[in-house]
């Protein structure tokens, strides 16, 4: 086979999961009307696959902010940190970061995926482990895949397996780099901190946590998991994005180890690309302004969070073992989250389909997420249509 | 380690793969794991985790980028573990 025809073989069987004509991946919206409504072909529909947690995407101060960024500075930096594309706002970002977390440093990154991929292979190296949870993003995978490092996967969120797999290491645990995430993307489940921090002092090895998915979504201020368990100061690394509850784009680590000021220098990911253009900044700092004193927004999300989790779980729906803004649906086969998938853009209503092998343990998911935004009419909406599908789609329950 | 605790592994791993695999192929040593027997990525993984833990190795993922027969992924465990 060549590498074409490799190609080839990849989007058969891509085919063979999705009917002919069948967009479910990357369907184009439109046009956006608001933080949860958009059109979708001829269809008005309610997003409810975003992770626009705190609905911020057309907060006003947001937008205003990268107006002037944008009159002020420019479309773009055209150049990497490292050479001309470090501009005051940059640094400001970190600072403010820093501040957040109450860190000493902090890095902002050009996109999510990039602060993981950059502060993992300038971690780790040729020799070192990485012992990352078996459900990590694709991100924390390619940038072990990308540091060199031996890879040891525990199984999710099983901390005697952890444990089994530490003790294994032996001396190796002292240049071993634990990795979790605040909340996971697909089922919407929350790494047990307490305990990994338990086993990370114990084996004496350095911990990251990317609080992607929690950042203004858990604690009091919105830093995430680390800050509903009071856990701050056991993270030697925090990383995260712009993209989902700050509504840009973008990433940032913290850490109050001096040695993340390194990374500047040896960090690919970081260095060979283009920084983040101004206006992405402005609103980000903006938008990290709100979602810190963003208590108000948090209160409203997770109002909508536990009303719809009930609702589906007293419904009859299998989900992800954890209430929160990513609501996992669990399907028996492909076959069903095809058919809810559609069905629910027949009513209007705009989710996530996932299917193998993109969902953990082949599983195939219908994934909603839930934002501060969405009123108490949506949420009754989606509630009362996903029970009225309940019995088409899930007929052989 | 023992030419037995070779075996030990090799048996494993074609039962294991029998298992996995719906294509029905016959597993030999020569067998390729993607192409003949479409394990798909997830599953390979998995398939380490097990390993690791019967015969307590560390195997690391990022090994598996040599593996691409039956035999190798067995040499693969039966280092790792001789050198245990
Ligand atoms: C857990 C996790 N980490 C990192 C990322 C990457 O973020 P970004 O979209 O900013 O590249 C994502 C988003 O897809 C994610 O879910």
């Amino acid at each position: 086979m060549n590498l074409l025809e490799k190609l080839d073989a990849s989007a058969a069987a891509r085919k063979a999961l999705l009917p002919d004509g069948v967009g479910a991946f990357g369907i184009p919206i439109e046009e956006v009307y608001s933080a949860t409504e958009a059109r979708i072909g001829d269809r008005r529909v309610l997003l409810l696959g975003t992770n626009n947690y705190l609905g911020l995407t057309f907060a006003p101060e947001c937008i205003r902010a990268a107006h002037e960024a944008i009159d002020k500075e420019g479309t773009g930096t055209t150049g990497s940190r490292m050479a001309n594309g470090s501009y005051f706002g940059h640094r400001a970002l970190e600072r403010e970061f820093a501040d957040f977390y109450q860190c000493s440093y902090g890095i902002v990154f050009t996109t999510g995926y990039q602060a993981n991929l950059g502060t993992i292979s300038g971690l780790v190296g040729p020799g070192d482990t990485v012992l990352i949870d078996g459900d990590s993003h694709a991100s924390i995978y390619d940038g072990c895949i990308l540091s060199g490092a031996d890879i040891i996967r525990f199984k999710h969120n099983d901390m005697a397996d952890m444990e089994k797999r530490l003790r294994r290491l032996g001396s190796r645990v002292e240049t071993t780099l634990i990795i979790a995430e605040g909340i996971y993307s697909m089922l919407g489940d929350q790494a047990p901190l307490a305990e990994i921090v338990k086993l990370k002092n114990a084996y004496n090895c350095i911990l990251l946590l990317d609080e992607a998915h929690s950042l203004g979504v858990l604690g009091e201020t919105g830093q995430g998991l680390v800050e509903k368990t009071g856990l701050l100061k056991e993270v030697d690394f925090i990383t995260g994005t712009f993209s989902k509850s700050l509504c840009s784009i973008g990433g940032f680590c913290v850490s109050n180890h001096p040695q993340l000021e390194q990374l500047r220098y040896v960090s690919h990911p970081y260095i060979f690309t283009a920084s983040p253009s101004p206006a992405t900044i402005a609103s980000t700092r903006a938008a990290l302004e709100l979602l810190r004193k963003g208590n108000h927004l948090r209160k409203q999300l997770w109002n909508n969070c536990t009303q719809l989790y009930s609702c589906f779980k007293e419904t009859g729906y299998t989900l992800g073992p954890d209430p929160g803004p990513v609501i996992a649906v669990i399907l028996d086969t492909p076959q069903q989250a095809l058919l809810l998938w559609q069905k629910l853009l027949e009513h209007n209503i705009y989710v996530n389909l996932i299917l193998p092998p993109a969902a953990p343990e082949g599983k195939s998911l219908v994934r909603c997420s839930v934002n501060a935004a969405h009123t108490a009419e949506q949420m009754t909406y989606v509630g009362n249509t996903f029970s009225k599908l309940y019995s088409v789609v899930c007929s052989n329950r | 380690m023992t030419e037995s605790n070779y075996d030990e592994i090799m048996q494993l791993l074609c039962d294991r793969l029998s298992s996995l695999t719906n294509s029905g192929t016959q597993i030999t040593p020569e067998t390729n794991l993607i192409s003949q027997l479409s394990i798909d990525s997830i599953k390979l993984l998995n398939l380490i985790m097990e390993i690791e833990d019967t015969f307590d190795v560390s195997v690391p993922i990022n090994a598996l980028t040599d593996v691409q027969t039956v035999r190798e992924l067995a040499d693969l465990v039966h280092k790792i573990k001789s050198a245990s």
